[in-house]
């Protein structure tokens, strides 16, 4: 990559956790920010600027929870095209989740998705299941996953059910350097249930799952966490119950956070009205009155993340009757629209949740996450905030389309996307 | 914030579907038992059968095992002289490794001019109506709706009592799991009688408040007051799941045992969807009283059915315009039964 040229980009603003500012910025042949600041010419000829006029220049995009499908899903989605797929969302680093199969519950198997993610466009970060086989009873390996850069472990997908497995989990692994993410879903309430348990579910005929399905795993964990003083991250949070535990949790000074995904501050369960498995996921989408808690907690700064738990699945699949389709959908090209869309909060608190606080939370803020200065590695999203686009159908740079957003509407688009110095992104193209 | 995006492809072919009780509307029920009463004539004579829908396809696509309901339909269609025929298909699309969609188009391709479709599963004919260029008929979608029962059942009850309207209707038991109480609710709500549903609340749906109705689960005080009394089947598999302590509690709770059925006024209805478990939801002697209309619920399943169809699918064969499906078997006053008797 020594031929690579420099890179100027041009006539942009700024935005990271230091503030916001007109800037230019250069990145050096070597994927490292050389400067910032007004008015930088391009230099040699040989030189590519970038135009970022009416654009916000930011610290790449981190998602703590992307289903990558690699190994064993391929049809629906691999390791590249759902890099692929985050860097036209502006991501620059993603955690993969461990529900592969086999499941990531091995060094070996973290050794191959880190093999494929050299190849990807994007940083890929790999979570290990915190349980063998993800299936809640033996611990995994998490010293030796540990050791290959794993930071985050979670059976997602399913949470621990057995409180005394999740205790020892979170005591072995408190001298790791690690931190545990829980799928917050207690199963024996949540069994045979497809979408939210309510008003809608009643009236469908679909059978539900009760909010205290995850409220009662968040209040456990809660409780985990004071008694083992090891952190917990809460996944995919989703209703009003939940978010108030954990800011009372926080409160009193327990080391919890969480994360939410974009489903769940944009649409609610009345969406499931069409039987259209698009909008089926788990966990489900919720009325109106968690939505509005949830947007609440991500503009008071309880919730740490928006993590889009993209969750790829084939057409085949999700052309099921609603109560057969698998949960999930897809998200990594609609997560920043959506919040600059649907959140109404300074681009400057957006940008916090999807890119620095994620950062830090998946242990890589070395790399990602800003700030944007001289001297850091070259990982930026250039967006422009006021762009409005229209999501089709296709599902974009995924082996699937199962979004539930076909002909929405958004504002914000990805203009550039550099990754370690290397625009993988321009003018909204994948450059491979 | 906002709802559902747009829900069936723009630019599908707009056809009659009957999806849910609550796509027919209040004039749409009424039109129904009016065609019913003329197929009701044509049933009674000694050759029960007209050409009225000579030339048109009705398929019958039942993913979950319906003996009853899908020979009513079939029954229905061969009495309007339309050619059956009967897609048996297992109990579960992913168990055959074909999508949904697949089997549908594979239906399509048949050329059929209806499909009448049972699945264990909420909403599939709803499903099946964005993807098929023929009209939909829901014969029970999981916990979800049963509208041809709720017609049956409307005009059984219209039948008996003359009249639906500001009448009572006790449904008792397992409200829950039921397509039939969905439906039955729906068209009753819309028919401006009163309904109360008797269960435990295990038994009941996670929440009724917008359904218009009453809940109870002292049955003896409803009955007092109930015009019909329909009792839902009680699946015996309830009780393992903790919904239930045992078959024998629900029946001296909630059963409709013969002491309490003699307590019902004079006029007083008792129906049943069957198939029924006896000394459960209703008791042994029951289904033999006068008061009881089970067989007669099968019986004008079979003139209901017919109405559905014609309903659907009534334009007169090679003018299968849009217009037409939609305009001919809506005309007030028409007689089908005629367009055979004369």
């Amino acid at each position: 990559m020594a031929e690579r040229p420099r890179l100027l980009i041009a006539g942009g603003t700024v935005i990271d956790a230091t503030g916001e500012r007109p800037a230019d910025v250069v990145v050096s042949p070597d994927g490292v920010i050389a400067a910032v600041g007004g008015g930088l010419a391009p230099g040699a000829a040989g030189d590519r600027t970038l135009d970022a006029r009416g654009c916000v220049v930011a610290p790449g995009l981190v998602d703590l929870h992307a289903h990558l499908r690699q190994p064993g899903g391929e049809q629906a989605e691999t390791v590249e095209s759902a890099s692929r797929a985050a860097v036209l969302g502006g991501f620059c680093a993603v955690v993969a989740m461990p529900n592969t199969s086999p499941a990531i519950d091995s060094a070996a198997v973290v050794r191959e998705v880190q093999e494929l993610g050299r190849a990807a466009l994007c940083d890929v970060e790999v979570a290990g299941a915190i349980t063998v086989g993800r299936a809640g009873g033996r611990l995994a390996p998490m010293g030796e996953m540990a050791a290959l850069g794993v930071r985050l472990f979670t059976d997602d997908g399913h949470g621990v059910q057995d409180a005394a497995v999740m205790r020892r989990a979170l005591e072995y692994a408190s001298d790791l350097g690690v931190r545990l993410a829980q799928h917050c879903e207690v199963d024996s309430l949540a069994a045979g249930g497809h979408m939210h348990e309510g008003e809608w579910s009643s009236r469908l005929g679909i059978p539900g799952i009760c909010a205290e399905a995850e409220e009662i795993m968040v209040m456990r964990d809660v409780a985990l966490s004071r008694l083992t003083g090891a952190p917990v991250h809460f996944q995919h949070l989703s209703t009003a119950g939940s978010v108030a535990i954990l800011e009372a949790a926080r409160r009193s000074g327990v080391a919890v956070t969480a994360e939410v995904a974009p489903h769940h501050f944009t649409l609610t369960d009345e969406c499931c009205a069409s039987y259209d498995a698009a909008f089926k996921v788990n966990p489900p989408l919720r009325p109106e009155a968690d939505v509005a808690a949830v947007r609440a907690a991500l503009a008071a700064g309880t919730v740490d993340a928006i993590a889009t738990d993209h969750a790829p699945h084939t057409p085949d699949a999700k052309d099921l009757p609603f109560e057969e389709a698998p949960p999930g959908m897809l998200g990594l090209e609609t997560a920043l629209p959506l919040a600059l869309t649907e959140l109404h909060m300074p681009v400057a608190d957006v940008l916090a949740l999807l890119s620095w606080r994620p950062a830090r939370l998946a242990g890589i803020d070395a790399a990602h996450g800003g700030p944007v200065v001289a001297g850091r590695p070259a990982n930026l999203c250039v967006f422009d905030p006021e762009a409005t686009w229209t999501v089709d159908g296709s599902g974009g740079a995924s082996r699937s389309r199962n979004t539930p957003y076909a002909g929405r509407r958004l504002r914000g688009r990805v203009r550039h996307t550099i990754v370690a110095g290397e625009p993988v992104v321009i003018d909204g193209e994948a450059q491979r | 914030m906002s709802g559902p995006p747009a829900g069936p492809a723009a630019g599908a072919v707009t056809r009659r579907h009957l999806l849910a009780v609550g796509d027919l509307g209040t004039d749409g029920i009424g039109q129904i038992l009016r065609l019913a009463d003329s197929f009701a004539e044509v049933n009674a004579r000694p050759i029960p059968k007209v050409p009225a829908l000579r030339g048109r396809t009705v398929a019958s696509l039942f993913f979950e095992d319906s003996t009853r309901t899908r020979l009513s339909f079939e029954t229905a269609a061969k009495r309007l002289s339309a050619d059956t025929m009967a897609f048996s298909a297992g109990s579960s699309s992913l168990s055959k490794g074909e999508s949904l969609r697949d089997t549908a188009q594979t239906v399509t391709a048949m050329g059929v001019d209806c499909v009448v479709v049972r699945h264990r599963s909420a909403g599939v004919a709803v499903q099946l109506s964005r993807w098929l260029d023929a009209a939909v008929v829901n014969a029970g979608d999981g916990r979800h709706e049963h509208p041809t029962q709720a017609l049956l059942d409307c005009y059984t009850i219209s039948r008996r009592l003359g009249s639906i309207e500001g009448r009572h209707v006790a449904i008792v038991g397992d409200i829950a799991h039921s397509r039939v109480a969905r439906s039955l609710v729906a068209a009753l709500r819309m028919l401006d009688a009163a309904v109360t549903l008797v269960a435990p609340a295990t038994l009941l749906p996670p929440a009724v408040d917008g359904w218009g109705v009453g809940v109870s689960s002292r049955i003896d005080d409803v009955l007092a007051r109930a015009d019909v009394v329909y009792l839902l089947r009680l699946q015996r598999e309830r009780q393992e799941r903790a919904l239930l302590p045992s078959l024998r509690e629900f029946h001296e709770r909630f059963g409709l045992s013969a002491e309490r059925a003699r307590r019902l006024a004079d006029h007083a209805i008792v129906m049943h969807p069957g198939p029924m478990n006896r000394g459960v939801e209703i008791g042994a002697e029951v289904p033999e009283m006068a008061c009881t209309t089970i067989a007669e619920q099968v019986a004008n399943g079979v003139s209901v059915r017919m109405a559905v169809l014609f309903w659907l699918l009534g334009a007169q064969p090679g003018t299968a315009s849009t217009a037409d499906v939609a305009a001919a078997p809506a005309a007030e006053g028409a007689s089908p039964a005629g367009v055979g008797g004369g």
